[in-house]
This record gives structure tokens, sequence and C-alpha cells, in this order.
């Protein structure tokens, strides 16, 4: 009872990366509330996931294990989810924004008339007050948020309803295991309690999932582009450096939104959030939701012909000029005067 | 044979542009002070209705929205690419709504519209990227849901195949009717608006629009019915108040603040061959790269 739960995403028998951030956020959460940390795994040989997620701290771990859990629809899951909540009765309940979290938690928190907040980006715990209703909230959890575009931040709370909902994207939160050697109980769930075999009208005829090629996430080196790169010619230019830096390529919304590069490379709060020990920003010109997204690099070069681009004020070095003169010469350099 | 699509669309403030009185003191947002545009995934599932509609023998598609009286804008604006017509959820009673309460309204809403087949909405909003009010009217309809969809394939024997977009991959699904789908960016643009169209339903309008041009149209939208615009109170949905509104959100805007970030003291640079190169060196020498 009263515990935080996270809701696993596994494919392939693998639990995402989003997940096992959020059972590392949900730890240390857990440890401020002082309650229990459980997980929910649903979906068909589940045998591996106790080793993969009790280092992270994770006291209960719920198992839905049938072969029509997997591949993810749903209203079995939403079902699963909703009878479980109903008998344990969270706190806090955290899913991935991935394009399951974000068809299953809406669901969920509709069925429990229970408040959901999206995407968001930072999670703590801190009391609110309603001023109108003359009541303090102790220990509520503040679900924080841009809106609008990224031009606001929003704390969010859900006072009265449980569980307090929240979903998080991928690389959002940093993942760190808590005990190696750690191991919580399982509880293996009778799957025929929780879900009905209407639930399953839904059915999947094709999929293809592709393991993402790119790893920008835990690239050491960004090279990232705007809109203001001007092309997706210019663009290899990019792919360039990063091939001889040892990194990868980054990209703006505006620039995926071009066509310049892959959706998979946005960065920001619409995309991956990064922190590498090196971030060259080239032809960004700094939209605040592009900014939260990488801000926490440790060396943020930024290459704009406007002088006056916002990227420059949270940038180490500001090299005016264009991506054309300059990155060839950065190429260059780096070839003849490297090991 | 009927076949009754609804399609969810609303009208967005244009958050690219947004000004100082974007927020009330509540937290809420402040709508009049931004311009107002349909929001974008929504004209996604607007195309989907009207491709669905061309295939389908007596189909109609009709646009549900919720909002102040200026969102028949965007009701009209999908007359103008084909749909049938619409109806406008409005009143005082919604604002403040959180996607909980939006989601109860527009599924009281729909429940008053007898059987409806099939809605189509965008994924999520411009201003509040949730894509959370598709999956929880699905929930309070009893509805089957279908997310991410950047196609719909086919429709045969009650059944809807979908082919889905994901961050990872693509699926092909198939499910039973009625059904909720929400689509995708990255399906298929909207139409734009048709001429003859646009001349047709210049007009159209909902009672307070009516009202406030004066009555001296009244017999001309007696004897020209399909430019009503339908628009619905409060009163007008079978609903618990409780779920509406302010008292319906379980989730309160505890604050709002605006971003702003710490600048750095920067070095500038010139792009000349000298600086350049001073910098690679200071890279490779503090092994930032190499």
């Amino acid at each position: 009872m009263n515990n935080i739960f996270v809701y696993l995403e596994i494919e392939d028998g693998i639990v995402g990366d989003v997940s096992l951030e959020l059972l590392t956020k949900g730890r240390s959460l857990a440890k401020q509330l002082n309650c229990k940390l459980e997980a929910v795994a649903a979906g068909y040989k589940l045998d591996g996931i106790g080793e993969q997620v009790f280092p992270y701290g994770v006291d209960v771990l719920h198992l839905a294990d049938d072969k029509r859990l997997f591949p993810y629809t749903s209203l079995p899951h939403t079902s699963l989810l909703v009878n479980l909540f109903k008998e344990e009765k969270p706190q806090v309940a955290l899913m991935g924004a991935t394009s399951i979290g974000r068809d299953l938690g809406p669901r969920v928190s509709s069925a429990l008339f229970s408040g959901l907040t999206a995407d968001c980006t930072s999670l703590e715990i801190g009391t609110y007050e309603d001023k109108k209703a003359g009541k303090v909230y102790e220990k509520l959890l503040y679900q924080i948020r841009p809106a609008f575009g990224g031009n606001i931040v929003a704390t969010i709370v859900n006072p009265d309803c449980r569980p307090q909902m929240a979903t998080v994207r991928e690389g959002v939160m940093k993942k760190e295991i808590k005990d190696p050697k750690f191991v919580g109980k399982t509880h293996k769930l009778d799957v025929s309690k929780y879900v009905s075999d209407t639930d399953f009208v839904v059915e999947v005829i094709e999929r293809h999932m592709e393991k993402s090629k790119l790893n920008i996430k835990g690239s050491p080196i960004i090279v990232s582009g705007g809109y203001g790169v001007g092309s997706a010619d210019n663009f290899k230019l990019l792919h360039e450096l990063a091939a001889t830096l040892g990194g990868e390529v980054g990209a703006s919304r505006a620039a995926v939104d071009a066509g310049f590069a892959e959706h998979e490379r946005q960065i920001g709060q619409t995309g991956t959030t990064v922190r590498p020990k090196l971030y060259i920003a080239c032809g960004i010109s700094g939209q605040i939701q592009h900014i939260a997204g990488m801000q926490e690099s440790a060396m943020i070069i930024a290459i704009n012909n406007d002088p006056k681009a916002p990227i420059n004020q949270i940038a180490d070095y500001v090299i005016t000029g264009t991506v054309e003169d300059v990155l060839p010469k950065m190429i260059k350099y780096y070839k003849k005067n490297s090991k | 044979m009927s076949f009754k699509i609804v399609v969810l669309a609303k009208q967005v403030p244009d958050t690219r542009n947004v000004g100082k009185d974007a927020m009330k003191a509540d937290g809420t947002v402040n709508r009049a002070a931004l311009s107002a545009i349909y929001n974008p995934e929504d004209l996604n599932a607007l195309e989907q209705a009207l491709r669905l509609k061309s295939k389908i023998e007596g189909a109609t598609v009709h646009i549900l929205s919720m909002g102040p009286a200026r969102a028949a804008e965007i009701i009209r604006e999908s007359m103008y690419r084909g749909a049938d017509g619409g109806y406008l959820l409005s009143g005082r009673e919604f604002a403040g709504s959180d996607t909980l309460a939006t989601s109860y309204a527009l599924a009281c809403a729909i429940r008053k519209m007898g059987k409806v087949d099939l809605i189509i909405c965008g994924r999520q909003a411009i201003d509040g990227d949730t894509a959370q009010v598709g999956p929880q009217v699905a929930e309070k309809l009893g509805f089957p849901q279908i997310t991410y969809a950047e196609e719909i394939l086919d429709l045969t024997d009650n059944k809807i195949t979908v082919k889905r977009r994901l961050e990872r991959g693509v699926e092909v699904v198939k499910g039973p009717l009625p059904m909720l789908i929400t689509v995708n960016g990255s399906a298929p643009e909207c139409r734009p608006r048709h001429a003859k169209l646009t001349m047709k339903y210049k007009h159209a309008a909902t009672p307070s629009e009516k009202q406030e041009a004066g009555n001296d149209y009244t017999d001309f939208y007696d004897t020209h019915p399909y430019l009503n615009i339908t628009e619905w109170g409060v009163n007008d949905i079978e609903h618990d108040i409780q779920w509406l509104g302010l008292s319906g959100s379980p989730t309160k805007v505890k604050q709002i603040e605006n971003v702003v970030f710490t600048a750095k003291e920067s070095k500038r640079l010139t792009a000349s061959d000298f600086e350049i190169e001073s910098l690679m060196k200071e890279l490779i020498a503090n092994h930032t790269i190499g």
C-alpha cells in the first residue's frame, strides 16, 4: 500500500532504459517518502526480468506472464494496471513517455480518475497549499514539465487523487544501479484475475521494431545542427566532423522538421536530453525547447553567423561564422594533429 | 447505411508566438492573448476521416470541438475541406479543464450524438503536448483505441486495420468498431480548402454567431440547414457537474515559471584559421577531444 510503482517496458526480454531510469528516480523518491519501490512487468517469458531490475532497488516485482500480453496492446495492459492499482493503492505511478506509456497512462488515469502529467522533466517531493480550501498537503509529487512549446515550466500536483501519475521521456532521468546484489520479492500475478478475455480485441498483425542504431544519449561528443545549417547537404559536414571526433550527430526540432536529419537525432524537450562532454551547436539559434535538452553539456561550442543567437549565452565558446567555413577547418586540424 | 465518423479537433494557441500575458494568475492559459490555429495533428486526423468518407457509402464526417465561441472557426475550416458539419461544446463550466475533465465533457457530447462508428483525433495538441485526451475519451466511452496511427489501411466487416508509427518501429493492427484512433503528424497532410465548399459553407455559423450578426438572416438559415453548426452548452449534454471544469480536474497547477537560463561567460572567436586551430589545440590538450 502507498508505494511507488513503475511500469516496465520490455522488448525481447530486455527492460528498456527508460524504465531503468524511472526505477532509479523511483528509488530516490521512495527514500524521501519512506515507502517501497515496486515494478510491474507485463509480457511473455519474463523469467529474466528480476535480475535486471532488482539491482535498481526494486522491493517488489509484480509479474504478469502471459503469451497474450506480448506484444503490447492497450486494453489488456490497462486492465492489468487498473485492477492491480485498485488492490495495491500506490501513491505514485511512473511510466515512460514512449509510444507505450503515452498510450497506456491516459487510459489508466481515466479509469481510476487520477491525474496524469505527461513528459515530466523533473520529479520532486514537496508541500502544496490549496489556499481556497485552506488545506495543506504534505509530501506530494511535484510533476514538473515544460508547456507552451517550452516557453514556461509548470509544476503540477495531484492533491486528492491516487496514484499520482507521471510519464517521463527516455534520457531525462539518470540510470544508476543501487546495489548489484540486492534481490527483492517477486509477486506472480494470476493474469486471468486482472485481464478479461474481451480485452484482447485489437490484434497486432505485423510488427517491425528496430533497435536504435544511434546512441546519442551515450555519446561523449555531439555535433548538432539546426535550421541554420541550411540544407541536408551541409549536414554531411556535421557527420564528417562527428565521425572524425568519434561523436554522434544531433539536431534541433527545426532541422528535423526541415528534413535535414532523422527524428531519432532530435535533441530537446520533445526529443532526447543529452549531457555530453562536448556539444558543438551548428546553426542552432537556441530555442528554449532545444536548450533544455542540452544545457547540462560539460562544454558547449556554438557556431553561428548570428552573433546575437540566444544559444551563445550558454556557450563556452562562440564562433561567429558559417558551418561551411568553420567545420572543414576543425576537421582538417584534428586529422593532422591527433594521434 | 450510415457510418458516422467524428473528428475531435482543437483550436490551439500558436505556441510559437507566446507573449507575456499568455498565462492567467491561476496558472491556466489565457487563450484570448494568443493567435489561434487549427491543431496541426487534428488536420492529419481530418484527412484520414475524409479519405474514409470517400470510400464508404453514406459515411459522414463531423467535427467535435470544445472551446470558446471563436473555435467555430476550425469547424468551418473543416467544412471547407470536406467535413459535413460540426458540434461546438462551449461554456464557462468547461473552463479550467485538465485533460481528464476535457475528455469527460467530450465523451458526454459524443454519447449525445447517438451511434458513432469511429472517432479520429490528432495524437496531441501543440499547446500541451500531452497526448492524453484521445485515450481518455476512448476509456470513458468504453471504446478500444489505436494510437500513433499513420494510415488507415482497411475497413471491412466492421474491423479497421491501421498502420502505427512508433518511435522505434511500425505496427499494423486490426480491431473492431467502434474505435478511437489518434493520428500522428507523420500521416499525410490534410487536403487544402476546396473552392466550391468554401463558397458553400462560408456562412456556416453557430447560434451565438448568428445572434451576434443580428436576426436578419433567420430565414436564410432555415432554408439552408447545412449551414447550422451545432452549439452545445453544459445543459445540452447529460453530465455530472463535479466531473467538469476545475472540479473535474485532478491535476492542479502549483506554479508557473518562465524559463530563464543562466548565461555563461563565453569566449568569442572568429572563424579565422588561427582562432579555430587554437581552439582545437586547446580541446585536444584538455582531453575534451582525442
